[in-house]
């Protein structure tokens, strides 16, 4: 595996040395200090590593960061924008769609990339689209209305 | 140990007590952690710390529940042992002091669960910080508040009466003089230990408590900013990793650790049968793990087909009464089984069973350590941060004082992480590297090597007569636990028993330990006996529950789930369970859609109970919660396990629920303002299970006497 020099990250440039068969997940928590993605499972079944790489909802911790090589990443510390939340942040906020919050920020880009890709979602698009990620707190019925409501913000012209 | 202050005196003299020497040794202590200002404790009376595993020691702090300081520059900070796991306890404790202080919630810091810190409260377990710790917080909050006109009405010479505290000031007559706290405590080292009897507002007073605060620090949440245990990073940190035996119990027969040693920056360290490796990186580690090579002797060990039989066979004479299972208590006879069972026209005889199932918190077992001359500092998940220190302390051969354990909020628990190898795991490894070590559970090991809820076998024998009364009640539990193992019914004849046997999986604590298991299979019983005697499983219910709590929560699920006009079709069905656990009392209806095989629950409606309500938006989360978290118990969760080794170590094959199997959830509060505030974090879980079975068998005429009942579907009938 060829060592990965650089990654883009939240619209910058970002210098690192790593062999490209470590996980994306590892390199970003590690390398880079973002730790908002988390480890689940390792496996691709909890979502809580979950990063848009080429506006693609991606399990990170199956991603080998050579993958991830002169790609956009975004991860959850790319959101907000100043003090101003992304309105998937705000909505999850504003229901309390969380308890322990460590699935949080993996919920969050996945409902983000999701929605770039289906602004007009149902109630079942959210369900079918939100299945890979596990809230072992079960909050899912509040994250399933969070996600109604930026959806309604984000078509509003929120952003 | 010397004993000796009178709990309802407010001491300010406290060089007079023997007790009080080590709280002056560490007064200095904690203003030098603080700084100057007011401190108040509350004294807890003989028996209010009997949860702090081990008993009293040493005296001093540990005498002392959680603590508020209010500093100079006005800041108000509580300091308590407790942890967050998720149950919003950050939240709720800071509200109530909050509302006693009559301040915004975003004034109030909590100091959580950092053993330099804050005083031993013992675990955060068993619904407990509710009852106890933010009644503690709440009279100590209201004693600050005294102190504070008192300082107020010295400062200005005026009479003390003439001063009211609101809005972050104590303000005396016509609002002159207004004084910040801090105003009041600049120059200051006062502490104040009180006993419990401080003026506390009365729960239909509250303005803050009571109300849906939002979760205090959501943000650092949604951001991703927030720093879990596992996002801990120390200079110079390595990450570790730990060889695992091929099975349980296995001995190591031989180890080459040469081929891991040959790759450049890896560290092997080999204590006994303890091998584990050092390095840069998880993947170098990895690496390095896996390029050991290991034998193990290993023992023929029971499998999850033969476990319920093993039981049997094992269970230990005479009955345990709660010894060796969890949660103990309960059980006992009254009556006579052989009058009650000639008195019923008819009879139930069935047996229950409950699956090993693992607590899966998404954040896996974790720990940072780091040795500074000698002392040990560890970073880690666990609701027992005390208990953590002093078992860390005995595997390393050091005294308690030498252990530091600092808990970040975590990611979650439920009652999984009272015990945390990675600790021992991490400090052995850093003592070795001579470096921070970070030992980090992948999945698999979460699944394997964390201890589980304890399987069960539970055997019933129940008489009732035709009108609908309970005549006779036996009830064998062997090895899940004796909580809640009483019956909620009031039957003349009963014989309740909990059996100790051999477990051959580690197991421990969970979320309501055994109420669920011995919910599941009373409240399932209940339903055969009203389907026996062909009576409405409500009405059945009522003619024998004595409990007003129970009858009120039961009535409530009901008429919101509109039990009454619920019908039964071909593939649907509903059905309805209640329970009580740790102060709290809960009802729970079900409906369920049955189509071929699939079974899923459509809707689930709650009512709960916990006295006066702290944060009705969080007590609902927590509810929601419960309830989903029961529904994988319910229908498909179970640990498969073959001669030593775990079969389905993985999200792929462990079903926990998701989005897709999240019913309609309806959740009713009663909110009892004139009872004491009781946890709520455990008990709503208690009565999903027996109402989703009593469902599934109105849907079906298939009686499930299985936890998790629908693994792979219906189970074919036969």
């Amino acid at each position: 595996m060829p060592r990965i020099k650089e990654l883009q990250i939240n619209g910058a440039k970002k210098a690192i040395d790593a062999d490209g068969d470590r996980s994306l997940l590892s390199v970003l928590r590690d390398d880079l200090g973002l730790t908002g993605c988390k480890y689940g499972c390792g496996e691709g079944e909890c979502g809580a590593c979950t990063v848009l790489l080429d506006g693609h909802r991606v399990r990170s911790c199956k991603t080998p960061v050579a993958n991830a090589d002169g790609k956009p990443i975004r991860t959850v510390e790319g959101l907000a924008t100043g003090d101003k939340l992304h309105p998937v942040q705000e909505a999850f906020l504003a229901a309390d769609s969380m308890q322990c919050g460590y699935c949080t920020p993996g919920m969050v880009m996945s409902a983000v990339g999701l929605l770039e890709t289906k602004p007009d979602c149902t109630r079942d698009d959210i369900v079918r689209g939100m299945n890979g990620n596990i809230c072992r707190c079960g909050t899912y019925t509040r994250i399933v209305l969070a996600i109604e409501q930026a959806a309604k913000a984000m078509k509003g012209g929120a952003r | 140990m010397t004993r000796l202050l009178p709990p309802d005196i407010e001491v300010e003299r406290y060089e007079l007590y023997d007790w009080l020497e080590n709280i002056e040794t560490n007064r200095r202590d904690f203003f030098r952690i603080a700084g100057g200002g007011l401190i108040v404790g509350l004294f807890l009376a003989e028996g209010a710390s009997a949860q702090r595993p081990g008993g009293r020691g040493g005296g001093g702090p540990a005498e002392i529940g959680a603590w508020i300081h209010i500093g100079e520059d006005s800041a108000i900070t509580v300091y308590t042992g407790k942890v967050e796991i998720g149950q919003n306890i950050r939240t709720s404790l800071s509200q109530v002091v909050a509302e006693e202080l009559h301040v915004p919630v975003k004034d109030i810091k909590m100091v959580m669960a950092d053993t330099a810190l804050v005083p031993n409260e013992g675990g955060t377990s068993g619904s407990r910080t509710t009852p106890a710790t933010a009644s503690q917080l709440r009279r100590a909050a209201a004693a600050a508040r005294e102190a504070l006109i008192d300082m107020a009405a010295e400062k200005a010479k005026i009479e003390r009466t003439s001063f009211k505290v609101a809005d972050a000031k104590v303000s005396g007559p016509d609002g002159k003089p207004a004084l910040s706290f801090g105003e009041l405590t600049q120059g200051k080292k006062i502490m104040k230990v009180i006993g419990p009897a401080p003026p506390t507002a009365k729960a239909d007073k509250w303005t803050v408590a009571g109300t849906s605060a939002p979760k205090v620090d959501g943000r650092a949440h949604v951001t991703g900013s927030h720093q879990y245990a596992s996002d801990v990073r120390r200079s110079g940190m390595l990450f570790g990793k730990v060889l695992r035996p091929s099975a349980f119990n296995a001995t190591l027969k031989s180890v080459d650790t040469k081929p891991a040693e040959a790759i450049a920056g890896v560290k092997v360290v080999r204590e006994g049968d303890f091998v584990g490796v050092v390095a840069a990186t998880e993947h170098e580690a990895d690496s390095a793990l896996a390029a050991i090579k290991a034998e193990w002797q290993t023992t023929p060990q029971v499998s999850s087909k033969e476990l319920f039989k093993h039981f049997k066979e094992r269970a230990r004479k005479g009955g345990g009464g709660g010894k060796g299972g969890f949660g103990g208590g309960g059980g006992g006879a009254q009556g006579s089984m052989e009058a009650g069972l000639k008195a019923a026209d008819q009879t139930v005889k069935a047996t229950y069973t409950v699956a090993y199932i693992a607590h899966c918190p998404l954040e896996p077992r974790v720990a940072v350590a780091e040795w500074n001359d000698g002392k040990l500092s560890v970073w880690t998940g666990t609701q027992q941060p005390f208990g953590v220190r002093d078992e860390l302390a005995r595997a390393l051969g050091i005294t308690p004082d030498k252990v530091r354990i600092i808990v970040p909020d975590m990611g979650s628990g439920y009652g999984g992480k009272h015990r945390v190898a990675t600790t021992v795991e991490a400090a052995r490894l850093a003592k070795a590297a001579g470096k921070p070590v970070k030992v980090a559970w992948t999945r698999e090991e979460e699944f394997t090597w964390a201890y589980f809820r304890p399987a069960g076998l539970i055997e019933v024998t129940a008489g009732v007569t035709k009108d609908g009364k309970l005549t006779a009640w036996e009830f064998h539990n062997y090895n899940s636990g004796g909580s809640s193992i009483g019956t909620q019914y009031a039957v003349a004849n009963q014989k309740i028993e909990f059996h100790s046997t051999d477990s051959p999986l580690q197991q421990g604590s969970y979320r309501a330990l055994a109420s669920t298991a011995n919910n599941f299979a009373r409240e399932s019983v209940m339903d055969e006996l009203a389907h026996a005697i062909t009576m409405d499983p409500l009405a059945f219910r009522l003619n024998n529950l004595a409990n007003d709590r129970m009858r009120a929560v039961l009535e409530a699920a009901a008429k919101k789930f509109g039990w009454e006009n619920q019908k039964a079709a071909a593939g649907r069905g509903f059905g309805l369970a209640v329970g009580t656990d740790k102060g709290s009392v809960v009802a729970s209806c079900a409906e369920v859609a049955v189509d071929s095989d699939k079974v899923q629950v459509v809707r689930v409606t709650t009512a709960f109970e916990c006295g006066a309500i702290l944060n009705p938006d969080h007590l609902t989360n927590q509810i929601e919660g419960a309830v989903i978290m029961g529904l994988g118990g319910a229908l498909s969760e179970q640990i498969d396990f073959e001669n030593g080794r775990i079969v389905n170590p993985a999200f792929s094959a462990y079903k926990v629920p998701r989005f897709r199997d999240a019913p309609v959830l309806e959740t009713v509060l009663l909110d009892r303002k004139d009872q004491a505030s009781a946890g709520a974090g455990e008990t709503p879980i208690i009565a999903v299970a027996p109402a989703v079975g009593n469902a599934i068998f109105q849907a079906t005429g298939q009686r499930l006497r299985s936890m998790p009942m629908a693994p792979k579907g219906l189970p074919k009938a036969g």
